[in-house]
């Protein structure tokens, strides 16, 4: 059995973890209704965005001649998948859930025989793709140094998407992301963003026809860039959300537990306390019996 | 009747203007600057470089902005753009950077003739608001 002195060092320590943990969650709580407020902000754009794209292509004339981005290169050999994940640990079971969900997509595509190229954004993914699938990954892309999720940055991850689709390094864009449900359940998502998987979408194109100007085929081959920058910068807003929502409900447990277990180490200090009182009086008492 | 309609403008981060009582509104269209009044066909086109003029009971105000797409159905008009800036709260030296930044863009050699005239709108809009 533990000393006195080891377990009053435990409950100490234990202690100041709670500390920490209790900290952190009150960080990510703070956080989290940034990240939620910002989430919020940041739907009508990309619904909007949405609609307009569904309702130019409704509207498309020529269909064969569609952009490639709408309609694809007409193959699915080569998949890229961009992985998002954070920057930082301690938040649950966030980045493992979407490695697990990229991990079963990725053996089926490699099952399929099709070819695999993988980009990580955020370094805990990179951190745990690298083992399995190092040479997949072409690129890792990190935004420590940006507080929150802005939209500069999505549009730079858009952009070196576009730049490897026109270059034609890949046929099919896939995005992996959480979205946040609530504080405890974060879905995440595989959402295919090359070619434009547009039964996804609710239905909201009316019949009405538009006046396009200039006409429609311009305007899409315009727009779908940056739709490819909005989604990736929803998925963003989604997934910076999530994280602190992961985070808040990991640390609430950990507060918990810590506190379970500071519970139980203060009964055993107090129970092995008191039983060296009692060894010590029957030490006196048979001393003074014998006398 | 009354001659206002609705005018929504987004960018990424958020909504950025709502209003109501929009009597007109002039948009830097890519093919020339359009006026939209109520009632105007549906329309769909993209933005250039320019200012956005809002002429509404509550005053006129004015935006300039980069890119967009604008949307107009049933007498509300969304306008989506990523860089928008309202003139009034820009000073000086906020356009003489992004004229700087736009000058920089131009002097590169490999852009296509698209995107050149694009940054050539854009300065040629900075220097009239300077």
């Amino acid at each position: 059995m533990a000393s006195l002195d080891d377990l009053k060092k435990r409950i100490a320590s234990v202690k100041s973890t709670q500390k920490i943990t209790k900290a952190m969650k009150m960080v990510a709580a703070a956080k989290l209704r940034k990240a939620q407020e910002s989430a919020e902000k940041g739907r009508p754009y990309s619904e909007k965005m949405n609609n307009v794209i569904l309702n130019l292509s409704s509207g498309i004339s020529d269909k064969e001649n569609a952009p490639k981005l709408l309609s694809g290169t007409g193959n699915d050999k080569i998949h890229l998948c961009v992985v998002m994940t954070s920057d930082r640990g301690l938040c649950g079971g966030f980045n493992s859930n979407i490695i697990k969900k990229a991990k079963s997509y990725f053996s089926k595509i490699l099952s399929e025989g099709k070819e695999l190229k993988i980009i990580t954004i955020g370094s805990k993914g990179n951190d745990q793709l690298k083992r399995m699938y190092g040479d997949k990954i072409i690129e890792n892309i990190s935004f420590k140094e940006s507080k929150n999720a802005n939209y500069f940055d999505a549009d730079k991850v858009g952009k070196i998407v576009i730049d490897k689709f026109e270059s034609s390094e890949f046929d099919i864009c896939t995005i992996f992301y959480n979205q946040f449900k609530n504080v405890i359940t974060q879905i995440p998502q595989a959402q295919q963003i090359i070619p434009l998987n547009s039964e996804d979408s609710e239905d909201n194109t009316s019949e009405e026809s538009y006046e396009f100007e200039p006409d429609e085929d311009e305007i899409l081959s315009n727009l779908l860039p940056k739709n490819i920058s909005t989604q990736i910068f929803k998925a963003m807003l989604e997934n910076s959300a999530s994280e602190q929502g992961s985070r808040m409900s990991a640390m609430d447990n950990a507060t918990r537990n810590a506190g379970e277990m500071v519970d139980k180490l203060t009964i055993q200090y107090n129970r092995s306390r008191q039983a060296a009182i009692t060894k010590e009086l029957i030490e006196i008492i048979s001393g003074a019996e014998s006398l | 009747m009354s001659e206002e309609f609705k005018i929504e403008i987004v960018n990424p981060e958020k909504s950025f203007l709502v209003k109501d009582d929009v009597s007109e509104v002039v948009v830097p269209a890519y093919e020339g600057e359009m006026g939209i009044l109520k009632d105007h066909i549906s329309i769909i086109s993209f933005l250039k470089p320019g200012i956005i003029k809002i002429l509404s009971k509550s005053g006129n105000e004015s935006y300039y902005i980069e890119d967009g797409i604008v949307e107009f159905k049933n007498n509300n008009l969304s306008i989506l753009t990523s860089s928008i800036f309202n003139i009034a709260d820009m000073d000086k030296s906020k356009q003489q950077d992004l004229l700087k930044q736009a000058e920089e863009e131009s002097g590169k050699e490999k852009i296509s003739d698209q995107s050149r005239y694009l940054i050539d709108q854009k300065i040629e809009v900075l220097k009239t608001l300077n």
